[in-house]
C-alpha cells in the first residue's frame, strides 16, 4: 500500500485579536500602547479558555502527524473547537499552517460545505458547471459527468430554472450531486451527509463509501459516531488541538463517548458578561437527567432536564425563554416555555424543561437560548446560539426505539413507536 | 518506514510560507475554464432581470458623457483641443471606466468573496483575472459605440482623424487592465487587514480621474505643471488613445514607455502581495 496523504507536525496558530475586522486606527492604537508598555487595548479573549493560550495566541493545531494509505478512510473526531475544521481547512489550502508541512499524492477536494459558489439568479445547469469549474473540474469533465450529476440530484425537471427558485432540499441536493462526483485522489468531507432527507443521505453515504472501495483517500469529520464507525476503518481523536488517539474507528469512537461523558454539561457566566441586556441576563445552564447530576452525554432512555438560570433586573418583566435543538445541520425542533410569564421582582429566577426519554435520537445536539418577549413591542433579550453541546447515544442495555436492530437508525428525532404485527389475515 | 517515505513520489506540498517567487502559474493556467465560467457567470448574472439589459453597457457612458458634456464643457467651458464636446468626453469615459471598474472590482477581491475562498480552493488569482477579462466584454461593447461616434464625427462632420496609431489600442487595454490589476490587487491585498482602505478606493479613483486628461487635454495644462500630469501613468494612455482616434492631443514615446514600466513594477508588486498574503488571509478576515 502507497501513501496518500502525510501529515507531518502541523501547528496552526491564530493570534487573539487579530481575527476580525481591523482598521488602521486599531493598529495605530495598538502600536501607540505597545511604544508606551501597555497591554493591547484591543485584545479579544475568546469565549472558551482552552489552556493553550500563551501571550494572546492560540494554537488551533499542536503538531500533528498522522499518514494515511491509499483508499483508507479515516474519521476525525473531537469536541467543537478541537482543530477539526482547521485541519481541514489546512488540508483543503483554505488557509496554511504555521509550521509542518502536508504532503499529498494527488488532487484533494473537499466537501467543507455543498453549494459553495452557486449563484441564485443561474439556472440549475449553469451552477453544475460553475460549481464543478470552483471545485477544481475542467469544463470538458462536467459535461461528461453532467447527466449523472442531474440524475443523482433527482432535479431532472429543474434544471434550467433559476436555483433560486429550489427548494432547500433540491438545491442541497443538486450541491451535494456535484461535489460527489468530483474525482479527487483524495477527498475531504465535513458533515455534508447531515443534509437532505433520509434517502438522499443514505445515496450520499453510498457514494462515498463506493468512493473509499475505489481506491479513494478519504478524510471524514463527523459528530455522528454510528456514521464514523460504519464508513471509516481509522479514526483520530482531536482534543484541544492535539491528537490524542489514532487507531480502529469503533475504539477511538468509545474513547470520545466515555471522554465525553465526563464533562460536566453546565456552563455559567460571570454578571458582567452575561449574555442578555440589563432586564434579563442569562446567568447559567445545566443539563443532567434523573439524578440530578450535570452532565452532557445521555442515554436514549434518559430523560433529559435543561436548567435556564437568569436574572431579572427591573421589576415587571414579561417575557419567555425558548430553546433550540440543533442537530446534524438542521433544527430537529424548537420549544417555548407556553405563556410569557411575568416576573415582578427583580432576582434571580430558572426555568427547567425536560425532554422526554425516545425523543432526540443517536446524534449530537447543539443548544440556542433565547429569551423575548413578543406580545406587544417584540424584544429579544438573550439569543444564544450553541450554548451548550450534548451527546445522545444508545448504549444499547434497556428497551429503546431500536429493539434488537443494530445498525443504522436514521433521522434526528427517534420515538419509540408502538408496531402492531397481525396474526395472518388470508392467503 | 522513514526510507518508504522518502521513496514517495508526492505531486503537492503545503507548506506554512509560500515562497515570494512561487507563483504557481501552471496552477492558474488550469484553471482558465473557472476564469471564463466566472466572466460567463459576471456577465450573466448581472443583468438578469433587468428589462433593458446589456443595453446598460449603453446607457452608461452614454449618461456620463452628457453630464460631462453639460457640466465641464457648457458651464465650466472647459478647453477640449477644438474636438467637439461630446466625442472628447466620450472618449475619456470610456477609456476611464475600463481602467476604474478593473481597479475598483479587483480592489474587492477577497472582501467580496471570503466565503468562497473560505470554503475551497482554487487559484485566487482567477478572480481578478475574470474581473479584467469581464470589464473587457463591457468595454468593448462601450468602444463599439465610441467608433460608431468616431466614424460621424470623421466621414460625415470632419472634425476628427484617426490615424495608423489605433493599432497602439491593445497595447493601451494591455496597460490598463495591468495598472487596474496591480493596484487592484495591491489593495486588495492590503484591505484584509486594513478594511478602511476599500472607502479609499473608490474615492481614490475619483480623484485620480481629474489628475488625468479625462476632462480636459493636457495641452491646457501650464507648461510647467505638466510633469505632475504626466507623472501619472493614465496620462500617457489617455491622450495615445484621444490621439489614435481622434487626431488630436499628444503621443510621446517616452511617456508610453514610463507608463508600461509603471505597469509592469505595479502589477509585480501586486503579484508578490497578493501571492504572499493568499495562504493566510482567511485567519484575518
Amino acid at each position: 500500500m502507497t501513501l496518500s496523504v502525510s501529515v507531518e507536525n502541523i501547528s496552526k496558530q491564530y493570534r487573539l485579536g487579530v481575527i476580525g475586522n481591523r482598521t488602521l486606527y486599531e493598529d495605530i492604537n495598538r502600536w501607540w500602547a505597545k511604544v508606551r508598555g501597555l497591554p493591547d487595548p484591543l485584545e479579544k479573549i475568546g469565549e472558551m479558555d482552552y489552556g493553550n493560550r500563551a501571550d494572546g495566541l492560540i494554537w488551533a493545531l499542536h503538531d500533528i502527524s498522522f499518514q494515511l494509505k491509499q483508499g483508507e478512510v479515516l474519521g476525525v473526531i473531537g469536541r467543537n473547537g478541537a482543530g477539526k475544521s482547521t485541519l481541514l481547512k489546512i488540508l483543503s489550502k483554505v488557509t496554511g499552517p504555521t509550521t509542518g508541512q502536508i504532503k499529498l499524492k494527488g488532487r484533494i477536494a473537499s466537501l467543507l460545505e455543498v453549494g459553495t459558489g452557486f449563484h441564485p439568479e443561474l439556472t440549475g445547469r449553469e451552477n453544475i458547471y460553475l460549481n464543478g469549474a470552483i471545485l477544481g473540474m475542467s469544463r470538458d469533465e462536467i459535461s461528461k459527468k453532467f447527466d449523472e450529476i442531474i440524475s443523482f440530484s433527482e432535479v431532472e425537471k429543474f434544471v434550467d430554472t433559476p436555483v433560486k427558485r429550489y427548494s432547500s432540499g433540491m438545491y442541497v441536493r443538486l450541491a451535494f450531486a456535484v461535489a460527489a462526483h468530483l474525482d479527487p485522489e483524495i477527498m475531504v468531507v465535513d458533515e455534508v451527509l447531515a443534509v437532505g432527507d433520509a434517502a438522499f443521505q443514505r445515496k450520499c453515504l453510498g457514494k462515498l463509501s463506493e468512493n473509499a472501495g475505489e481506491g479513494r483517500t478519504v478524510l471524514f469529520v463527523s459528530h455522528n459516531m454510528a456514521a464514523i464507525n460504519r464508513l471509516c476503518s481509522r479514526a483520530i481523536l482531536l482534543e484541544r488541538g492535539r491528537l490524542i488517539d489514532d487507531g480502529p474507528a469503533t475504539e477511538v469512537t468509545a474513547k470520545y463517548l466515555s471522554g465525553a461523558a465526563e464533562e460536566d454539561g453546565t456552563r455559567s457566566w460571570t454578571d458582567n458578561e452575561a449574555p442578555g441586556t440589563d432586564r434579563v441576563r442569562l446567568l447559567g445552564m445545566s443539563l443532567y437527567a434523573e439524578d440530578g447530576v450535570p452532565k452532557s452525554v445521555f442515554d436514549v432512555n434518559d430523560e433529559i432536564f435543561i436548567r435556564l438560570k437568569y436574572r431579572v433586573g427591573v421589576p415587571n418583566t414579561t417575557f419567555r425563554c425558548a430553546l433550540i435543538f440543533n442537530t446534524q445541520g438542521v433544527i430537529a425542533f424548537a420549544s417555548v416555555e407556553p405563556t410569557e410569564t411575568v416576573r415582578s421582582e427583580p432576582g434571580v429566577y430558572q426555568s427547567v424543561v425536560r425532554v422526554p426519554a425516545h425523543l432526540l435520537a443517536e446524534s449530537e445536539y447543539s443548544l440556542n437560548v433565547s429569551i423575548f418577549a413578543s406580545a406587544g413591542a417584540k424584544q429579544h433579550y438573550v439569543n444564544l446560539r450553541n450554548a451548550l453541546n450534548f451527546q445522545v447515544y444508545d448504549s444499547m442495555t434497556k428497551p429503546s426505539a431500536r429493539g434488537d436492530y443494530t445498525q443504522n437508525l436514521l433521522g434526528i428525532v427517534r420515538p419509540m413507536l408502538q408496531w402492531d404485527i397481525s396474526a395472518k389475515q388470508s392467503n | 518506514m522513514q526510507t518508504m517515505i522518502e521513496k514517495e513520489k508526492w505531486t503537492d506540498v503545503i507548506k506554512p510560507q509560500r515562497n515570494w517567487l512561487d507563483w504557481r502559474l501552471g496552477e492558474l493556467w488550469r484553471a482558465r475554464d473557472l476564469i471564463m465560467l466566472f466572466v460567463w457567470r459576471d456577465f450573466v448574472s448581472v443583468y438578469k432581470q433587468t428589462i433593458l439589459g446589456p443595453l446598460w453597457y449603453l446607457i452608461q457612458p452614454i449618461l456620463t458623457t452628457l453630464t460631462f458634456t453639460v457640466i465641464f464643457g457648457q458651464i465650466a467651458a472647459l478647453p477640449t483641443d477644438q474636438l467637439p464636446d461630446f466625442i472628447f468626453y466620450l472618449s475619456g469615459s470610456v477609456i476611464w471606466a475600463y481602467f476604474a471598474e478593473c481597479l475598483n472590482k479587483t480592489s474587492m477581491t477577497f472582501i467580496s468573496n471570503s466565503s468562497l475562498f473560505g470554503k475551497v480552493y482554487f487559484p485566487r488569482l482567477a478572480v481578478p483575472i475574470s474581473v479584467l477579462i469581464s470589464n473587457l466584454i463591457a468595454f468593448a461593447i462601450q468602444f463599439a459605440l465610441f467608433l460608431l461616434f468616431v466614424l460621424y464625427y470623421w466621414l460625415v462632420a470632419g472634425v476628427v482623424t484617426p490615424n495608423w496609431s489605433v493599432v497602439l489600442l491593445p497595447v493601451y487595454i494591455l496597460m490598463m487592465a495591468g495598472l487596474g490589476l496591480g493596484f487592484g490587487v495591491i489593495v486588495s491585498a492590503l484591505t484584509t487587514r486594513y478594511r478602511d482602505l476599500q472607502f479609499l478606493v473608490r474615492f481614490g479613483v475619483q480623484l485620480v480621474m481629474y489628475a488625468t486628461p479625462v476632462i480636459y487635454p493636457l495641452s491646457s495644462i501650464p507648461e510647467k505643471y505638466q510633469f505632475l500630469i504626466k507623472a501619472n501613468p493614465m496620462t500617457s494612455i489617455v491622450e495615445g488613445f484621444r490621439y489614435s482616434f481622434l487626431g488630436s492631443g499628444t503621443i510621446e514615446v517616452w511617456n508610453l514607455l514610463y507608463s508600461f514600466l509603471f505597469m509592469l513594477i505595479t502589477l509585480l508588486i501586486g503579484i508578490l502581495l497578493f501571492n504572499r498574503i493568499e495562504a493566510t488571509f482567511m485567519d484575518t478576515v
